[in-house]
């Protein structure tokens, strides 16, 4: 194998890790901090590459789109969280599964109806349209690296919230101690409210970034879905540091299971779940 | 080895930085009611949950009829014959009052991976639930569902299940915890009687409760132990006297 | 477990008579299309039978596994790749094959995840359950996800004789039903044993298990591995029965339509699984008859059941049995409503 070859994959396959990321963070932070586990997740995700590829056809300009798409993600999460997660704090997880697989359901329902069953692709922006010559014989594609980029700086500055600002100190406080927050006179609802926002607005916005990469076809939320769960059971339920580690050797696991062993790439990462789980059984951070 | 039923050398846990426990040694004789006292935060329940097995300790040792059992886990000491009882009333709200002794009773099987035959048709654990049933003084509610009856109900209910695994040995945490004058009475009357056929380790908050029935007495303070020994003689002790009993009235 | 209220045993009753008798009447009554109806009765059954050991794990056991369709399909597979392509599998290698592989399968999962509880098993299980569809999806030895054919159906003969044609619809039906009011039997007889007993327990108070001097572990590990096994015998039945088997009836969507059943029908009961199936499916079948999106008012049927009917149909009509019988005497099973209703 050429040295090319291996700088390409590693290079995909840290970008497709970024982008689970996004998404797996959400979806650990939601249950971090709410308790909640929000089989909806990958429906939102599906929702953001949809709400790109309509978007993007009606202004016609990638981040005049992005820009657009990504409040209407979080009215959705809003909304979502307003009028259904609430009824489930205190019940039970099996409810909680039940309710967003029911969410699934008519989410898919009404994406089929507006949106129909087709395969549609996003057109790459022109600006990020060209590679760069990453050595004499290496080639990269701008947009991936551009995708990693955006990723990244997302993780950067999640993490800065969450360690250094009042906000993040109030949603870990609410993670550890719910009543505790309460007695300093905050809202807890209010954040609640935020968080599954912020987790909505991030998941269909990796969402939005992968549809010119990934295109944009009906089925890609729950594959998703499960992905970010591989992710988040490998780096241990409602650890950030855990999903940003596990959504890089998800990402690396898949692309390189793809080029070593492409008849049985689809398994590789749940594989890599299995030994994860021999070894450490909650995971690598819980 | 000694006549001892009970022993802890140097039983010390610690949780990050705080000192639940350090460094308790304690000495229980058969058939006697030996009681542990101190005031909340003083590390009563780390204490019942490390002789348990529900917690490890950071070092020392726990010997029960001179084995050391130090690190087993709960199901494992509770078939050497430890009985415990928990402080929040940890019992089957939705089975009746039997089926939550016949469970108990059918814990002393080799097993219970038996799949055809009802649980109350095995003589051995129908008697002994029935038993256990009698002794907490339950017999008649035998059919009431748990979750229907009165707290100091359910509080006799909870010994009677720990009866009903035939232990040798009591724990009990808090028996009397949350009762009026009238039933924690009923309560004493019964531990008096159990400790005629049982050793007996009882954590307790109510102090007359304790002194009108415990043998020997061990006081714990912010996870220390000030005395322990015969009751009299830890009542009498000055250390005792000024860190816990002189400020009595305001703690109890 | 208790006795079942009366009247509930009398509409169990009424209802095991209705369907044993279908197919005597069904050719008068649905005219043309009693053949439909009694494959699709068939089917539904198949799914009730997944959906009844569901109830073990969830209902009596407290675990939410969204594994079920996995161990279904997988024994569909094991019929379907190991069957001879122009000659019929004896039911006698057929039976402990598929049931063997569904329940090493549960036994090689359940040993990795039984540590784990709450959300983190959910996850777990759906994540194991997609790895098993992808294993079929992607390999070529099963025909990817086209799926593969079953063309002969097992064969159930002793020394030559041939004691059931399962080629026959009518007596496949009857195998079908057969199989799901003796498990339904079965299973209500574990739960009054000792082995139910303790599964019981650990659902209420696994902590209080395990001071009692159980180890748990081992019992959620059986129940996980019983539940498997019967899934796969229902997967062996529905192989059977379209001489087809495809990735997708591994996948975890279908897991948790299972899981919605068993809910809808009302957990914990055995017999609410059941209804659960049928009301599921007429439901299906019916929006489906409506609209290409079956599925939205289906989800919102879901998510309606969540807020609105936590208990199920099947905690409806105790409730409702219960209100008959406290007029006379004080049943048993007042507690456990009540009690379930404050959780």
């Amino acid at each position: 194998m050429e040295l090319s070859t291996i700088l390409i994959q590693t290079l995909n396959g840290l970008q497709y890790g970024l982008l689970l990321f996004l998404i797996a963070s959400g979806l650990t932070l939601i249950f971090g901090i709410m308790h909640i586990i929000n089989l909806a997740h990958g429906a939102l995700y599906m929702v953001g590459a949809y709400l790109m590829y309509w978007l993007s056809g009606l202004v016609d300009n990638f981040f005049l789109a992005i820009l657009l798409a990504v409040p209407l993600a979080a009215l959705l999460g809003v909304l979502i969280e307003r009028f259904l997660i609430q009824a489930l704090y205190r019940r039970e997880h099996l409810d909680q599964v039940l309710m967003t697989f029911g969410l699934i359901m008519v989410i898919d329902s009404l994406r089929s109806i507006v949106w129909g069953n087709d395969v549609h692709s996003v057109a790459i922006p022109a600006v990020l349209s060209g590679s760069i010559q990453l050595t004499e014989t290496l080639d990269y594609p701008l947009y991936r690296l551009f995708i990693s980029a955006v990723c990244a700086a997302i993780a950067l500055a999640m993490y800065l919230v969450l360690q250094r600002s009042r906000l993040g100190m109030i949603i870990r406080g609410g993670s550890s101690n719910r009543e505790m927050v309460q007695c300093l006179g905050i809202d807890i609802r209010l954040i609640y409210t935020l968080v599954f926002a912020a987790g909505a607005a991030l998941t269909a916005f990796a969402g939005m970034i992968a549809a010119p990469v990934s295109s944009v076809y009906p089925g890609m939320g729950n594959q998703i879905l499960i992905i970010a769960f591989v992710v988040v059971v490998i780096g241990g339920l409602g650890s950030i540091r855990g999903a940003f580690l596990g959504a890089l050797l998800v990402g690396l696991t898949a692309t390189w299971g793809a080029v070593l062993v492409p008849q049985y790439a689809g398994m590789a990462v749940y594989v890599l779940m299995a030994v994860v789980l021999l070894f450490k059984p909650r995971g690598l951070f819980a | 080895m000694s006549a001892l039923i009970l022993e802890t050398r140097g039983l010390s846990k610690h949780f990050g930085g705080l000192r639940a426990v350090s460094d308790i040694s304690l000495q229980v004789a058969p058939r006697e009611i030996h009681a542990i006292i101190g005031p909340n935060g003083a590390g009563k329940s780390t204490m019942v949950n490390l002789l348990s097995g529900h917690l490890r300790p950071s070092s020392g040792q726990v010997i029960f009829n001179g084995r050391d059992i130090t690190g087993l886990a709960p199901n494992q000491v509770s078939h050497l014959g430890v009985g415990r009882s928990f402080q929040r009333t940890n019992i089957f709200p939705s089975f009746s009052c039997l089926e939550n002794c016949l469970l108990a009773a059918q814990s002393r099987m080799k097993n219970s991976f038996r799949f055809f035959r009802r649980s109350d048709s095995y003589p051995l654990v129908r008697e002994r639930a029935e038993q256990a049933l009698q002794a907490c003084g339950l017999s008649s509610k035998g059919h009431s569902t748990a979750s229907s009856m009165s707290y100091g109900e359910q509080r006799q209910l909870e010994i009677g299940m720990v009866l009903a695994t035939e232990p040798s040995f009591l724990l009990l945490d808090e028996p009397m915890a949350g009762m009026g004058k009238e039933e924690s009475s009923r309560v004493v009357e019964l531990l008096a009687e159990l400790s005629r056929d049982y050793s007996l380790v009882l954590v307790e908050h109510d102090m007359d409760a304790v002194f009108s029935i415990a043998k020997t007495l061990t006081v714990m303070v912010n996870g220390q132990m000030l005395a322990s020994g015969p009751l009299e003689r830890v009542r009498n002790d000055p250390a005792v006297q000024e860190a816990y009993l002189g400020d009595g009235e305001e703690q109890f | 477990m208790h006795a079942l209220p009366r009247p509930i045993q009398l509409l169990l009753a009424l209802l095991l008579l209705l369907m044993a008798a279908y197919p005597l009447f069904g050719a008068m009554l649905a005219g043309e299309q009693h053949d439909f109806f009694l494959q699709q009765l068939t089917s539904i059954m198949i799914l009730a039978i997944v959906a009844l050991g569901l109830d073990l794990l969830v209902g009596v056991s407290g675990m939410v596994s969204l594994a079920s369709a996995a161990f279904f399909g997988m024994a569909g597979y094991a019929l379907v790749l190991f069957a001879p392509e122009y000659a019929a599998l004896s039911i006698w290698i057929a039976l402990p094959l598929c049931l063997g592989v569904s329940a090493l399968a549960a036994l090689l999962m359940g040993v990795l995840i039984i540590r784990t509880s709450g959300i983190f098993f959910i996850m777990v299980t759906i994540a194991f359950s997609q790895m098993l569809y992808y294993l079929f999806h992607d390999a070529s030895f099963a025909g990817g996800s086209d799926g593969a054919y079953l063309f002969m159906k097992p064969e159930v003969a002793i020394a030559g004789v041939q004691l059931l044609d399962l080629e026959n619809r009518t007596t496949l039906f009857y195998v079908v039903l057969a199989s799901l009011g003796l498990l339904f039997v079965l299973l209500r007889t574990f739960l009054r044993a000792p082995f139910g007993r303790v599964l019981l327990g650990i659902k209420e108070n696994e902590q209080r298990v395990r001071a009692m001097g159980f180890n748990p572990l081992f019992y959620k590990l059986a129940a996980f591995v019983i539940a498997g096994t019967i899934a796969g015998y229902a997967g062996m039945l529905s192989a059977t029965q379209y001489g087809f088997v495809s990735p997708g009836q591994l996948s975890w969507q279908m897991s948790a339509h299972i899981l919605v059943m068993v809910i809808l029908g009302g957990m914990g009961s055995l017999f609410g699984p059941i209804l659960g199936a049928f009301a599921f499916e007429g439901l299906h079948h019916w929006f489906a008859s409506l609209t290409p999106h079956w599925e939205l008012p289906m989800g919102v049927v879901v998510i309606a059941m969540v807020l609105l009917l936590p208990r199920g149909i099947a905690g409806l009509l105790l409730q409702l049995a219960q209100r008959e019988s406290s007029k006379t005497t004080q049943a048993p099973l007042a507690g456990t409503i009540k009690q379930e209703a404050e959780q």
